[in-house]
């Protein structure tokens, strides 16, 4: 059952043809468990399109197969209406598919420039690792995250929350996204960080790169969305553009599944 | 006093401490711990041996006897940074010393005839092969297969120790060929006088050499430098210490005998009241520098250590970066292989005979060489010149309770009580650092 026809995507974004990222009926199941069941979402190039749900609704799940992190069972992922296969991290970010996880995924062990770079380093015409590049590099684009960031040699265990996830978000937007993943990019900071990763999510829509932003908190997701995709029991409830809908409704969404008249309604949806 | 390169300013600096100043100039505090720590156990056996510790003749087979134990713990240090363990490398070394053993002795004889000229390197690769596959074949197991490697591993302490046993049924094998020999060091395995000279001179002009492109390159980049005192200190005790042991291995003499025929072979005549002949640096010693090198050049400078320390750091991230994990894992496993089977060379011509006894044991003095070295055992964390240091440290021990009369049962308690301490003690910084 898909519900997201290509015209319904036409009625949700006047004017623009080719979405950045379609994702059609996606499953996965671990052990007899559907994990997601016919899943679909797409996001179009500049826009943040918040993807909302209980912890357990699938939304993370559904995130990691664009990342490349699992495999789906079924369904298909279109980059700029061409179907690809994700089936590595190392392919999703050939697809310019970047990632920002929870968890950070940082290796604690070594320093900022070494996880900026990792998997994809700099290497000398020897092909050694070029250090001296990656620490110039690193100290560019990091002056543009956070500019009093200065611990460049130490090992990222040793920094603060907030200069962790500028570390992440380096790693992320270095390589030139176009699709940006974020995980709950504000879980673990604090009100002045939350507000500078607000910025940053609006800086980079306005530089056309498409932003999917996970949360189970629908503040942190509601100013900044365009549209809101709400999951629960790992099915789709419903698409909303936050202009049409009130936070209300889509706490409704999220609670019982119930989906408004002005959202387009997902398999997941409450019939009544 | 600290030299600023000019593009990016530096904070506004408050009082530094010690451990500060260390961490400027990017020297390791613990490193400095261990060479104290060295210097203690060396002058204390001197003392308590009235003088004996400190010769050149014990310096000498010190280092020697250090080289098997400390090209395994190289390996080692990468096995355990990935979060893993390797308690096979004993067996392994057995194993290999055997199938060499049966190889040199018994085959190629055969096909060549005795004392081939190639025989010695043919031997050599065949142990680095044999080793690396069976190490590339537990790696597999534990990366793909996901089987812990204490689990693996510990089968594979038995299976090679078996295996060892089984190639001759437990016969030993002797004498090994002439040419292999120097690799377990000896007299035959010194390379005398002027090459070590050569040796030493041309790895000082290599440090030299070295921190100067590095330097080079920094400031080019405009990053910030060591102090110039810092570093020429750095380099000073580098160049000092391989001269220094350029010095001693060249101050033990060649047993006058060997030195006679020595002298004489070169169409020489043998002087009235003989002629002090230096040994130079042993053979063992120069491949363990070179293997140490080899790895530390693998583990700092390219990907393959990037992603060794990374899978250490975080094997989640790793993977999520795009890093082949499990390659990884496996060709950790296979170098650690590679290794045991130069090592398994080294302990062979040592010996100058195969036995399925051989390396009996080594899988805990290499561990506890990693360990003592810095490695921790939670991963991520390790260097390959700690390792060494760790393994000499242990050797010195061990030497140095023999050179005192120590009784051997007593001697792994100290051992055991040694290694113990250690952990704690680092342990310890490590808790007073974060």
């Amino acid at each position: 059952m898909s519900i997201a026809e290509p015209a319904d995507i036409a009625a949700t974004h006047p004017g623009q043809d080719t979405p950045l990222i379609e994702m059609r009926d996606i499953s996965i199941a671990f052990g007899g468990i559907k994990a997601v069941d016919g899943a679909s979402v797409d996001l179009m190039p500049g826009e943040v399109v918040g993807l909302l749900g209980h912890n357990g609704a699938g939304k993370s799940t559904l995130i990691k197969i664009l990342s490349g992190a699992y495999k789906a069972d079924a369904g298909t992922i279109r980059v700029n209406g061409e179907e690809v296969t994700v089936s590595s991290p190392r392919d999703a970010k050939r697809h310019g598919i970047e990632t920002i996880y929870q968890t950070l995924a940082l290796a604690d062990n070594v320093d900022a420039a070494a996880n900026i770079f990792l998997g994809r380093e700099l290497l000398t015409g020897w092909g050694t690792l070029d250090d001296a590049t990656m620490e110039a590099e690193t100290r560019k684009v990091m002056s543009r995250l956070n500019p009093h960031f200065r611990r460049f040699k130490e090992p990222v265990k040793a920094l603060s929350g907030g200069q962790r996830q500028s570390v992440a978000i380096a790693r992320a937007i270095y390589f030139n996204a176009r699709v940006l993943i974020m995980d709950e990019p504000t879980a673990a900071l604090g009100p002045a960080e939350t507000k500078q990763v607000a910025e940053l999510t609006l800086q980079l829509k306005k530089q056309g790169i498409g932003i999917f932003l996970i949360s189970h908190d629908l503040h942190d997701v509601f100013d900044l969305a365009d549209r809101v995709t709400v999951m629960k029991n790992g099915k789709v409830v419903g698409t909303a553009r936050t202009a049409d809908v009130t936070q209300d409704e889509v706490l409704g969404m999220i609670i019982s599944g119930k989906c408004p008249p002005a959202a387009v309604a997902g398999p997941g949806a409450l019939r009544s | 006093m600290t030299e600023v390169a000019p593009a990016p300013a530096h904070p506004v600096q408050e009082r530094k401490r010690l451990g500060d100043h260390l961490r400027e100039i990017e020297f390791d505090p613990r490193m400095i711990g261990m060479v104290a720590a060295l210097a203690v156990i060396w002058l204390g056996f001197n003392w308590l041996s009235d003088g004996a510790f400190l010769t050149p003749r014990n310096l000498w087979n010190l280092l020697v006897q250090t080289a098997s134990i400390a090209i395994m713990a190289c390996g080692m240090v990468l096995v355990i940074v990935t979060r893993n363990i390797d308690l096979s490398v004993g067996s392994m070394l057995g194993f290999v010393g055997m199938m060499v053993g049966l190889v040199q002795v018994r085959l190629l004889p055969e096909l060549w005839g005795l004392e081939h000229p190639l025989t010695w390197l043919v031997s050599l690769l065949l142990a680095m092969t044999l080793g690396g596959l069976v190490g590339l074949l537990q790696g597999a197991l534990i990366a793909y297969l996901a089987i812990p490697s204490f689990i693996v591993t510990l089968g594979g302490l038995l299976v090679w120790r078996g295996a060892a046993w089984w190639v001759t049924q437990g016969q030993t094998i002797a004498p090994m060929d002439s040419r292999f020999r120097p690799l377990g060091g000896g007299v035959e395995g010194a390379i005398g006088t002027s090459a070590s000279w050569a040796i030493g001179i041309g790895l000082c002009a290599a440090i030299c050499l070295g921190a100067a492109l590095i330097r080079r390159r920094r400031k080019r980049f405009g990053f910030v430098l060591r102090p110039l005192w810092a570093e020429i200190a750095i380099v000073g005790l580098g160049c000092a210490a391989v001269l220094a042991t350029v010095m001693v291995a060249n101050a033990y003499a060649l047993p006058a005998g060997v030195a006679r025929r020595l002298v004489e072979a070169k169409g020489g005549t043998w002087p009235e009241g003989g002629l002090s002949i230096g040994h130079g640096l042993a053979v063992p010693v120069l491949v363990a520098l070179a293997v140490g090198v080899i790895i530390t050049f693998l583990a700092n400078r390219l990907r393959f250590g990037r992603y060794v320390f990374a899978i250490g750091g975080n094997p989640e991230a790793a993977q999520l970066s795009g890093v082949k994990t499990r390659k990884v894992l496996m060709l950790v496993f296979g170098l650690m292989g590679v290794l045991v089977g130069i090592s398994a060379c080294i302990s062979t011509a040592r010996l100058n005979a195969a036995t399925n006894a051989a390396g009996t044991l080594d899988e805990l003095y290499v561990i506890a060489a990693a360990v003592i070295g810095g490695t921790s055992l939670a991963g991520g964390v390790g260097t390959i010149a700690g390792a060494m240091l760790g393994a000499l440290v242990m050797q010195s021990l061990q030497s140095g309770m023999v050179l005192i009369g120590v009784d051997a049962p007593l001697q792994n308690i100290v051992v055991g009580i040694v290694l113990v301490l250690a952990v704690w003690l680092d342990g310890l910084y490590r808790k007073r650092l974060s």
